[in-house]
């Protein structure tokens, strides 16, 4: 049995998967991007019958090398691996660890336009990141924290180091963490709306990414965006899905 | 090196200029000799590169020596046939490195163009030497950190400024011709001398052989394949700004002799996406996208701003005329043709900028400005929405001098290639 593999070298997350020659996921695995990565990578693929790897991501390059294997952008990536999920899908957003994007799709399911941001961690999962941190919280917890809010707080601040200053402050104040939590998710959603609104949203909209993973982030997006943005309990693989899928049809092509 | 004793000379900064030349070569190297299949006329443009802030500043001193006026200038709108009519030598000093730009920062604020910044930081750190030689700088009134820049760069080096209009109307048309005039008086001033029909006639001859020279090679890269690369061109257009341009136009139609011979063996680069870079001007060394388009795959055919095809593409008329004032009127006529952002309206750059994709059969165009560029950040809207309606791929890229973004500039130019090709 043929497979074909897929690797996301994302800046805080690496993603690989396995598809088949039926383009069926065959396994998906996740962990940091630190030290170890390449090591894992490696011992992943040589445990399986592989004929092609294309690898995508932050890292695609490095990657590429040291496997000696085709890389593909995320962009790309990521557009082929929403849509054999979601073949609706018009509009991905990636929320990630460290940057975000907007990539629109054609018909055909081939990228016409995207814009990123990944200068600036407003408006990416660092900045949940940095306040479950200072509040002591997992993920999952300040997901809880933020469902149940009472109150809507808009934070004014654009950047993630002050805003993180302004946080302190409605804390002192007596400001609840439930409500905080919601203020930060709002403000990552405002900013995600402002770079969609310079390419312009058209249904079906799909979510990726690490933000994906937050239920009430996607309801704020949702709402902010005045529509009902979908996702996928498997999202945060959709780049190295995208790459493993690419890595496939460049085989049939390659060997017809 | 050897050239120490002349920079001293000129009272600049050795030890600092030789980091920078240090860096510059290493960049170099890697941007430009790592190429293959360069055509041979390269060769020169290459020589020329090492010896930029060596032989060329020897003749430039020489010159000087001799009594010929050297005026350093920014922008394009400066009429180089007048210097050059009067003996004299004119090249541009807009920068771009970000070696000069912290040194700018004691003076200017952070939040503007850094080619205004790199240039006005080589003055401080005194590590140009065409900054140091120059008799003059002019600049013009064309964009807002410009034109407040120059008050400052005065207090550093003789400076004066040409006033611009900012629209293009018979009392705009007015200004321009007093001021061209007022420019040749000032340089009559100066050299003691009057400019007459006869000098000015040559200067004009000899800048209109230059951008026709420079028109050539934008045509060959209209071939498919290209018979050179869009990094070789943007050098070559770059060039034109420094060297000596009687020699700097034979060599110039040389290696376009070449790339035809190119052209007819279809020898060059093919199987590429081709890229026309449209928006802010890319002064050297500011190389960072053409390398990256360049290595991700793509090959640029053409540039649009005034380090391109807005330089050349318009020759001075002089068919009917027959006084200085005609040949200053014919002036105006050529350099109020230009359609820099600076202008307003400005609509004519949008249906230009949609005739050079179909003359250089571009895949995709990359509107490339730099950081706080208002002028040309502002027009984007008009000329991508314009070339999307055209169906034309079009990627931004809004960029400054740091090599800190090249991973981001890298993905969107990868994900835009993948898009076109």
């Amino acid at each position: 049995m043929k497979l074909f593999c897929g690797i996301d070298a994302g800046s805080s997350y690496t993603k690989v998967v396995f598809v088949d020659e039926g383009e069926n996921v065959v396994k998906r695995f996740i962990f940091p991007t630190d030290f170890h990565t390449f090591e894992r990578v490696k011992k992943l693929i040589k445990a399986k019958p592989l004929s092609f790897t294309v690898a995508t991501g932050y890292g695609r390059h490095h990657l590429g090398k040291i496997f000696n294997c085709p890389v593909v952008s995320e962009i790309k990536a990521h557009a082929i691996g929403v849509r054999k999920i979601f073949p609706e899908v018009k509009t991905i957003i990636d929320v990630g660890g460290q940057d975000s994007k907007i990539i629109k799709l054609d018909e055909t399911g081939g990228v016409c336009e995207f814009v990123m941001n990944d200068k600036c961690a407003a408006g990416t999962g660092r900045f949940i990141e940095v306040v479950a941190s200072k509040m002591g919280v997992s993920l999952w917890e300040f997901d809880r924290l933020a469902e149940n809010h009472t109150k809507e707080v808009v934070l004014s601040s654009m950047c993630v180091v002050f805003a993180e200053s302004e946080l302190v402050s409605l804390m002192a104040k007596g400001e609840s963490k439930e409500n905080i939590a919601y203020a930060v998710l709002s403000s990552i959603s405002s900013r995600i709306c402002s770079m969609a609104s310079s390419i312009g949203v058209e249904d079906v909209v799909f979510l990726t990414g690490g933000g994906a993973r937050i239920a009430t982030f996607r309801e704020v997006l949702s709402k902010g965006l005045g529509r009902n943005v979908r996702t996928h309990k498997f999202s945060q693989f959709t780049g190295a899905l995208g790459a493993a899928l690419y890595a496939r049809v460049s085989f049939k092509t390659a060997v017809v | 090196m050897g050239y120490e004793r002349l920079y001293r000379q000129l009272g600049m900064d050795v030890e600092r200029h030789n980091r920078l030349m240090r860096v510059l070569s290493e960049i170099y190297c890697e941007f430009f000799l790592s190429q293959k299949d360069r055509p041979e006329g390269m060769r020169y443009f290459d020589w020329l590169v090492s010896e930029i802030h060596g032989r060329r500043i020897e003749e430039l001193l020489q010159m000087k020596n001799s009594g010929k006026l050297l005026v350093g200038t920014f922008c394009i709108f400066i009429p180089e046939e007048i210097v050059i009519a009067s003996g004299g030598v004119c090249y541009g000093l807009c920068a771009g490195t970000d070696f000069s730009i912290p040194d700018a920062e004691r003076d200017l604020p952070r939040n503007i163009c850094p080619l205004v910044k790199s240039a006005y930081g080589f003055k401080i750190q005194r590590t140009c030497p065409y900054t140091q030689i120059c008799d003059l700088i002019y600049g013009e009134t064309t964009c807002e950190a410009k034109k407040k820049t120059w008050e400052l760069l005065g207090r550093l080096h003789p400076t004066f400024v040409m006033h611009i209009p900012h629209m293009k109307n018979s009392g705009g048309e007015n200004l321009w011709f007093s001021e061209i005039k007022r420019f040749l008086a000032h340089i009559e001033s100066i050299i003691g001398n009057r400019i007459e029909v006869d000098s000015l006639k040559r200067g004009i001859e000899v800048v209109n052989a230059k951008r026709k020279a420079m028109k050539r090679l934008y045509h060959l890269r209209s071939c498919d394949p290209v018979p050179i690369s869009g990094r070789d061109a943007l050098l070559v257009n770059q060039i034109g700004f420094y060297d000596d341009p009687v020699r700097y136009t034979e060599q110039v139609n040389r290696l376009c002799d070449e790339l035809e011979e190119r052209v007819k063996k279809g020898r060059g680069i093919s199987d590429a996406p081709r890229i026309l870079v449209v928006g802010t001007p890319q002064a050297p060394p500011n190389w960072k996208l053409h390398y990256v388009v360049e290595t991700c795959g793509g090959v640029v055919v053409g540039e649009e701003a005034c380090i391109g095809h807005r330089y050349f593409k318009d020759e001075v008329g002089m068919n009917s005329a027959g006084s200085v004032d005609d040949l200053i009127s014919a002036l105006v006529e050529r350099y109020s043709r230009i359609d820099c952002a600076c202008f307003t309206p400005n609509n004519q750059r949008v249906e230009k900028v949609l005739a050079m994709c179909e003359e250089q059969r571009a895949d995709g165009v990359i509107y490339y400005t730099l950081s706080f560029c208002h002028t040309y950040n502002i027009e984007s809207k008009k000329v991508v929405d314009t070339l999307r309606s055209a169906g034309i791929p079009v990627l931004r890229i809004e960029s400054d001098y740091s090599l800190e973004d090249m991973e981001q500039i890298k993905v969107r130019v990868e994900a835009f290639l993948e898009t076109i090709s």
